[in-house]
């Protein structure tokens, strides 16, 4: 029983790195309809930059918030120079691109801070909380993951430019005629996606410990996440990826055992979208022929 | 005719000039080239031809590979007769991912063949098939000899093996997009409710081409396993199916001759590239995969094909008149869709058969 729970727990903890991350896919996927096969590449890039600054002397807080603001700008141009052109362009095009960015990510992570695995500090004490279920930086980490997802809520429920962002995903032409600067607002939300996606980074480090392949795992199962709660609802993401974090944990530990978590993902993914293609928040797309 | 006579010189010439005159290591390359041709070969009829995006061909390249390996160590069956038995086996398990792939469109289906690349090695790896498979340590098989006391090294000879097998899948492959079925293939891709408005079978027709491209893909797996002669779960990483990915598009999505181009393309550019720097394979495969969907959407293979449209003694140019028929003839469906896919495999090659009613 204990065992049982220690394993929730974790779950909870790894499933609120996957919630950011799927976050981060489904605001790219409202906005432009595209499933950003480069995002776990990017937020290892942004862990990188982080670690970069810790080690050129500044404290971790402001080295965690100076990578977000870089990742933000990263993410900001990348929408404005590779993805703006293929807003029209068949899906083929769209994907190949995606896979293009994925690899010249990966490969300059690997060539500016090399293949060696790294260790990432956690800025949390290491120390096991309540009784030894849960250690200090899991606590920790995902007191950070539900602050950002919190802040992310009220900046678009409650702020102007959130309700434009919103607007110009969901009704572009009518948005523009309003005056909502559409192509600025896609930027601005593919900018955050990538600030979200480095704080996942910054998060899941210290635990995994940093290579150039780091996220590819975590990518999947946010994928699997952000298909779950419905790739078009921003909770059903956020929720999809805590219940997957804790389907991994409890399937690792007891059901597949750990070498095939990656398979639990796949299974994951093809019985949601055979089972529930909307997922389980999503609405279901209905198109006119 | 004439094209005809052009083509089976170029084979002819194929065959024998790099057996005499290349050193063993680059004729292993040339069959690398070969395998990942038929490979890319496969993607290009699924993705290409039938619009189905698939980022999980290493998966089927992987298990016509671990087919051969395991006929090949585990029963000793020989390694031309390892060939059927993989294209049954992998088109039985595209067969199978078809299935749920009717379900899945565009974006979907590719993250869903994604996930399957990146799973593989785990599978393989996994204790469960540890007997067959060798685990993590792989299996190795022993390269074959020239049969019929032919004066060939095993180099050569593999390279003319698998040499011999493309050319047979590449002949399959053009019969097959040309005719009825390739017409269907296409005109799901264009434009799936209007193919089922005119009597196209979806579901058979998208399961099946899934089918026949796993195939071509599994068969490249166990002609790629007999010619390096070890196969292991890490050489099946998502990498591979990233790979024969950037090789589909550079050559051509919809583009039969540019499979080729695709895969001496993946084959050679790492070599280049890893003199430079242990990154700069990766980095160059993206930055040239974005230059091409930026500057040529239809891939070396479309360019390519439009050039020779352009030259003198070319059929189109001949021909004149019935070839702008055919060509509207055959873009019907595609009309109203502006896709590079759409447009590639427009491009008159052949010798003028299309222009017939």
């Amino acid at each position: 029983m204990e065992g049982l729970i220690h394993q929730i727990i974790s779950g909870i903890a790894t499933g609120g790195i996957y919630a950011s991350v799927a976050l981060a896919l489904v605001m790219i996927y409202q906005a432009t309809h595209h499933i950003n096969f480069a995002q776990g590449e990017m937020a290892t890039f942004s862990t990188y930059i982080a670690l970069t600054f810790i080690n050129m002397g500044m404290p971790y807080w402001v080295a965690f918030i100076a990578a977000v603001v870089v990742s933000f700008i990263i993410g900001l141009l990348i929408e404005r120079i590779l993805i703006r052109p293929m807003t029209n362009a068949p899906i083929l095009s769209a994907v190949g691109v995606f896979v293009g960015l994925l690899l010249i990510i990966n490969s300059l992570s690997g060539w500016f801070f090399d293949y060696t695995i790294k260790q990432f500090p956690s800025p949390f004490p290491d120390k096991a909380l309540w009784g030894g279920f849960i250690s200090g930086h899991q606590l920790g980490s995902t007191g950070i993951t539900l602050a950002v997802l919190l802040a992310v809520y009220l900046f678009f429920r409650h702020t102007s430019l959130g309700l434009a962002m919103r607007a110009a995903a969901l009704n572009p032409v009518s948005s523009r005629l309003v005056g909502v600067r559409v192509g600025w607002m896609l930027a601005l939300g593919w900018g955050l996606a990538a600030a979200i996606g480095s704080v996942a980074g910054c998060m899941v480090a210290p635990v995994v410990f940093l290579d150039p392949n780091m996220m590819a795992g975590i990518l999947l199962y946010a994928f699997a996440g952000a298909l779950l709660g419905g790739i078009d609802s921003p909770l059903g993401a956020v929720l999809g990826g805590f219940a997957v974090g804790i389907i991994e944990n409890l399937g690792g530990a007891y059901v597949v055992g750990t070498e095939l978590k990656l398979t639990l993902a796949l299974v994951i993914i093809v019985c949601v979208l055979t089972v529930r293609p909307a997922g389980l928040m999503g609405r279901a797309v209905q198109s006119r022929v | 005719m004439q094209n005809r006579a052009a083509v089976t010189i170029f084979v002819i010439l194929l065959l024998i000039v790099p057996t005499i005159a290349f050193s063993s290591y680059h004729l292993f390359q040339l069959t690398m080239v070969v395998v990942y041709a038929v490979a890319i070969l496969g993607m290009a009829i699924l993705v290409g031809f039938n619009g189905q995006i698939s980022l999980g061909h290493g998966a089927f390249y992987a298990i016509g590979a671990y087919t051969t390996a395991i006929l090949m160590s585990s029963w000793d069956v020989p390694y031309w007769a390892t060939l059927p038995v993989s294209a049954v086996i992998c088109a039985g398990f595209g067969f199978l991912i078809g299935l749920p792939a009717l379900r899945l469109a565009g974006h979907y289906l590719a993250l869903t063949t994604f996930a399957l690349a990146v799973a593989v090695p785990q599978v393989l790896k996994h204790k469960l098939f540890e007997d067959w498979t060798g685990g993590v340590q792989g299996l190795v098989i022993d390269k074959p000899d020239a049969p019929f006391d032919l004066k060939l090294s095993s180099d050569q000879w593999l390279y003319l093996f698998s040499l011999c097998v493309a050319i047979v899948m590449y002949v399959l492959a053009w019969n097959l997009v040309r005719g009825r079925i390739g017409r269907a293939m296409r005109a799901i891709r264009d434009h799936a409710t209007a193919a089922e408005a005119m009597g196209i079978n979806l579901a058979m027709v998208k399961t099946r081409t899934f089918a026949v491209s796993a195939m071509y893909t599994g068969i490249a797996g166990s002609l790629g396993a007999i010619a390096v002669a070890f196969v292991a779960p890490d050489s099946f990483s998502v990498f591979l199916s990233i790979t024969l990915f950037v090789g589909l598009c550079a050559g051509g999505a919809a583009s039969i001759g540019g499979t080729i181009v695709g895969a001496i393309f993946i084959e050679f550019v790492p070599n280049l590239a890893d003199q430079v720097s242990k990154a700069a394979p990766g980095a160059v495969y993206g930055v040239i995969l974005i230059a091409m969907l930026f500057l040529m959407p239809m891939g070396a293979g479309g360019f390519l094909a439009r050039i020779w449209r352009k030259l003198p003694w070319s059929a189109s140019s001949v021909t004149g008149q019935p070839r702008i028929a055919a060509a509207g003839h055959d873009g019907d469906l595609d009309i109203d869709l502006p896709s590079p896919i759409a447009r590639a495999d427009r491009v008159p090659v052949g010798g003028g058969e299309q222009a017939k009613p």
